[in-house]
């Protein structure tokens, strides 16, 4: 049974833009997918109506089983928790500590004044330093955000996903503001988190390269439409050059 | 081609030595042409707007500047703390303090409501968007009525009383630092923000574990600089609601005790300049 489903949904904002025109697809339990596409083309809202960030305009959303696309207040913070996000530009708390932004990710599972305080339980507390070896950020567990790297930055927003314990990993262009070996050390870790803890990932990514190596299916989108949905091995140069709309030679991978 | 021949035509008569010499792109050259010929055209209006109003104001330039060293002498005479001044010094000293303790306390209460409603103002929290319309109209109306005007209709109400001073105060920072708060909180947290709301956080979660820890420093630095602006304003103040040391300054000019009235504005300026270094030393160590 595919733990996400999108049936038919379109996304129009504020009246006028259409970000998303009836676009359907499902993932399956376990997954790496990628999402490629020209910039605007709408991979963003995709992930951002998974985990209601965004409001669907029309179709339905089905995420564990259940239409997500109409749930209300408290049916979003229950999916939200089971769907860690990771973004670009890694959005922590840059004054707070690393293990202060790790335990963010169990907000959603306390009561308001509870997670506004700030307490956490020892179990947690431990789980947050056991991720933190995981990803090599010990030493890095006092330091406050700002001291860090973006590679290390990024490290700690998938820290904080995981804290979640999320089904799902919406990773919105993970790499795209990052060096190449700290990219390809963040696309090992989350190919490592897909495989060893069976948690499906969702990337966004602008590298084509980068999704033909690590995701096991893309999705090319242009325009807010679905163009490709397949495996990296079949999908050709052709198809490359409409999704992105150009011409042969007009892409950076052409460059020599 | 055509088009090009046409553009050097507009500015042949300035420039063309220069595009010979250095073959620049001929659009570029134009618009610094342009631009100089604009601020030329700025300058020579505002001299003619100077001279204009000089006119039908009858002021004379060189009386009013012939004026000037008279003037310095004067203020050099009158307004030097003499002995009198001086054994004044304890009382004027005690009401600088009360008018400082006044402002800081002041703005401390003002900051803290306008913090609680800036919450409701900013896009970041996501508050209706009708309620974020009313902060800020709310905001804008308080901001936009200057403290001078608030204590003169606050006059009415609670007449010569530090309560007059304290509420002009009040309202006029509480304008302002609601719109400044909703401005840092908006600039400042927004990414964290999302990430927040993503983990499943609630709103009340979210303000106590990002919007507060990344925008405290600029709200604190806001918060020194009104104390610093409400110092002097309340000396502005203190004299139309007759307390703190605006009225002892008021009172000392009126008697044409010049002396006392300029080391009551010595001790200001001292003040305002002490709680400045203060102020600045606070927001390094807190940057």
């Amino acid at each position: 049974m595919p733990i996400l489903e999108f049936k038919n949904v379109s996304k129009v904002y504020n009246n006028t833009t259409k970000a998303l025109t009836d676009v359907s697809f499902s993932v399956d339990e376990g997954e790496f997918v990628s999402i490629i596409g020209p910039s605007g083309s709408g991979k963003s809202t995709i992930l951002r109506c998974i985990n209601r960030l965004v409001d669907v305009t029309q179709g339905s959303i089905f995420f564990d089983g259940h239409d997500i696309s109409q749930a209300d207040k408290k049916e979003i913070r229950e999916i939200r928790k089971k769907a860690g996000m990771i973004f670009q530009h890694y959005n922590l708390v840059n004054r707070l500590s690393v293990i202060e932004n790790v335990l963010h990710g169990r907000l959603g599972y306390k009561s308001s004044i509870v997670g506004a305080v700030g307490h956490y339980t020892e179990e947690e507390k431990e789980r947050a330093f056991h991720i933190l070896a995981m990803l090599g950020l010990t030493e890095q567990a006092y330091k406050r955000c700002d001291e860090l790297s973006g590679g290390q930055k990024q490290r700690v927003g998938i820290a904080r996903s995981l804290m979640q314990e999320p089904r799902v990993l919406l990773c919105d262009e993970p790499i795209a503001s990052l060096d190449p070996s700290s990219a390809k050390v963040i696309m090992d870790y989350l190919e490592y988190i897909n495989e060893t803890m069976k948690i499906t990932c969702i990337a966004n990514l602008h590298q084509v390269d980068v999704a033909m190596a690590y995701a096991k299916r893309i999705i090319g989108i242009t325009g807010g439409q679905i163009l490709y949905d397949g495996p990296p091995e079949k999908l050709t140069k052709a198809q490359i050059y409409e999704i992105y709309q150009s011409d042969e030679g007009e892409l950076i991978t052409d460059a020599k | 081609m055509q088009s090009k021949q046409v553009n050097k035509k507009v500015y042949n008569d300035k420039t063309e030595n220069n595009a010979e010499r250095a073959p620049r792109p001929e659009k570029q050259t134009s618009i610094f042409v342009k631009r100089k010929r604009s601020f030329t055209l700025v300058f020579l209006g505002i001299i003619a707007l100077f001279a204009v109003s000089a006119l039908i104001t009858e002021y004379n330039v060189i009386t009013g500047f012939e004026s000037i060293p008279k003037a310095v002498v004067w203020m050099a005479k009158q307004f030097i703390p003499d002995a009198k001044a001086w054994s004044r010094l304890s009382s004027i000293l005690k009401k600088l303090a009360e008018t400082a303790l006044v402002s800081v306390a002041v703005t401390v209460c003002a900051a803290i409501c306008a913090f609680f409603l800036s919450l409701f103002g900013t896009k970041t929290t996501k508050a209706h968007p009708l309620v974020a319309r009313i902060v800020r109209i709310i905001a804008a109306f308080f901001r936009n009525v200057p403290d001078v005007v608030w204590a003169m209709l606050l006059l009415f109400s609670f007449g010569q009383n530090i309560l007059t001073g304290f509420f002009a105060l009040f309202f006029a920072t509480f304008g302002m630092l609601t719109r400044a708060f909703i401005e840092t909180i908006d600039e400042v947290s927004a990414s964290c923000v999302e990430a927040l709301y993503a983990t499943g956080a609630t709103s009340l979660q979210t303000v106590f574990n990002g919007v507060i820890p990344s925008s405290m420093p600029e709200i604190v630095s806001w918060v020194l600089y009104m104390i610093e602006t409400n110092i002097r304003s309340s000396t502005l103040i203190g004299m139309l609601t007759a307390t703190g040391i605006g009225y002892l300054f008021d009172l000392y000019y009126k008697r044409m005790d010049y002396g006392s009235a300029s080391l009551v504005v010595i001790a200001i300026v001292i003040l305002v300049i002490a709680i400045e270094i203060i102020s600045n030393r606070i927001r390094k160590v807190i940057m």
